[in-house]
């Protein structure tokens, strides 16, 4: 393999002037990261307000949740991320489309709300089978005690049923991680997208992807880890004996 | 809002968008959820082979590319065939690969990952009396696999291998990165020349939703039909 490998490369200053590569790596992660936590943010609460409104006893709330989560799991997160970013500034009245197009940070705010919502319908089902899981008498045994129905879901229902998610819900939160890289397209300097402008920029492509992977798997190990110890330090003791 | 919606422009670009773009976009799902399978299968038996190395190697491979965002492995990929070409033909230049070639290769390998995972939870849906019983009528471990673990675990696992599938047709509109004629860079062309963003993307997400909908009900009639009735 004729390849002029440079581990060195890192330290030299990259063209944008602003530092050297791994510092443009560096601010990639940081975009990455807090993008992700944007995201997860809305997901999460998006994601459980939905996927409560399928378990509820009503038909209305539950073909709203239905169709929410069908209309966001089945268009690609690409075509979502071009429709925030592209269309909708089209679509809504002239003055306040401009002022959508000259939004500074623009592709930071499209990237984080239209994965967060492509992530919330994911969460919705991941929170609906929590839940479906729980044995029906538990809401039974909360409605025969007088508990309203906000009050069973509050402090009866979502307790354990959060618990039992905890383990999808890390690699829904892994997958959040991940989908920050589609962002790159609508221009959003993650970390995917600063390895491939190093890669432009000083040609050493092994060296910037490797780097970027191996910055990926810190990433996942960190929140894997932290998952764990949540999981730990939330577990109802006894509950989950049989497994 | 819709006043100049230009529907003409969609109707115009019909046969582009479809005998270009998606069939380049069908094509590449077919062939990647067929080599991903097979690889998937195998990496599934590696993994649950008990010789030594092998499970170790097919679990780092397919936890490994579990980590990374396709997009990353997309460009990894896209970098890496030519030299990997150099290296197995013994060329003294790295090979010309075109983004198409570079597309399959690249999607079969990441979701043979995600079919890994699948395949492992089929097999150890097979009792493991069954192999047993097979090992016990003097059948080899190939024959067993072929006639009674992996029909099983195929059938088991059809409503997961399908929704997988669906996950990849989606997935495969980030080739866009490599700027290669998908349904969705099909669209994203005629929308940049004509100017006609707003048309082509909805057009776009409508496509790629009534698919992957209408694939998701087939799916979804698969499990109650297949499911063992209690």
């Amino acid at each position: 393999m004729n390849y002029n490998w440079n581990w060195g490369i890192f330290w030299q200053p990259s063209p944008e002037g602003t530092g050297t590569y791994f510092d443009m790596l560096l601010s990639g992660l940081k975009w990455t990261i807090i993008t992700a936590a944007c995201a997860w943010f809305i997901a999460l609460v998006l994601g459980s307000m939905i996927g409560i409104l399928r378990t509820l006893p009503s038909r209305i709330a539950n073909i709203i949740g239905t169709g929410y989560v069908e209309l966001f799991r089945n268009i690609p997160l690409l075509v979502q991320l071009f429709l925030w970013y592209f269309v909708l500034p089209e679509l809504v009245p002239r003055s306040m489309g401009l002022w959508l197009k000259q939004l500074p940070n623009a592709a930071f705010y499209t990237a984080f709300i239209g994965i967060g919502l492509y992530m919330s319908a994911r969460v919705a089902e991941q929170v609906r089978a929590g839940i479906n899981a729980l044995p029906r008498g538990q809401a039974l045994a909360g409605k025969a005690l007088g508990l309203t129905v906000a009050q069973t879901y509050l402090y009866v229902l979502l307790p354990m049923a959060f618990r039992i998610i905890l383990p999808p819900l890390t690699s829904e939160f892994l997958n959040t991680i991940k989908n920050t890289s589609v962002a790159l397209t609508i221009g959003l300097l993650e970390l995917t997208g600063r390895a491939r402008s190093m890669q432009e920029f000083s040609f050493q492509v092994f060296e910037a992807f490797t780097a970027a992977t191996l910055l990926y798997l810190l990433i996942n190990a960190v929140v894997v880890l932290a998952m764990r110890a949540v999981e730990r330090s939330v577990s109802v003791p006894g509950y989950s004996a049989g497994r | 809002m819709f006043s100049n919606f230009d529907f003409n422009v969609i109707v115009r670009t019909l046969p582009y968008l479809f005998f270009e773009g998606m069939r380049f976009t069908l094509t590449l799902t077919a062939m990647a959820t067929l080599g991903g399978v097979v690889l998937g299968t195998l990496l599934a038996m590696m993994r649950m082979s008990g010789r030594p190395l092998l499970p170790g190697v097919a679990a780092s491979y397919s936890n490994l590319m579990r980590s990374l965002p396709l997009v990353l492995v997309i460009f990894w990929f896209y970098f890496l065939i030519p030299y990997v070409g150099q290296w197995v033909t013994g060329g003294s230049r790295p090979i010309a690969v075109g983004a198409f070639m570079s597309a399959f290769v690249t999607f079969t390998l990441f979701e043979a990952a995600y079919f890994s995972e699948i395949m492992r939870a089929g097999i150890q849906s097979v009792s493991r009396g069954q192999a047993a019983a097979g090992y016990a009528l003097g059948l080899t471990y190939w024959q067993v696999m072929g006639h009674i673990v992996l029909p099983q675990a195929f059938r088991n696992m059809l409503p997961v291998l399908l929704t997988q599938t669906i996950i990849l047709f989606q997935d495969t509109s980030l080739v866009y990165v490599l700027s290669i004629t998908d349904f969705l860079g099909a669209a994203s062309k005629i929308a940049q020349r004509d100017g006609r963003l707003v048309e082509m993307y909805l057009f776009a997400a409508v496509v790629y939703f009534l698919i992957s909908f209408a694939l998701s009900r087939v799916v979804k009639r698969l499990q109650t039909e297949t499911a063992i009735p209690h």
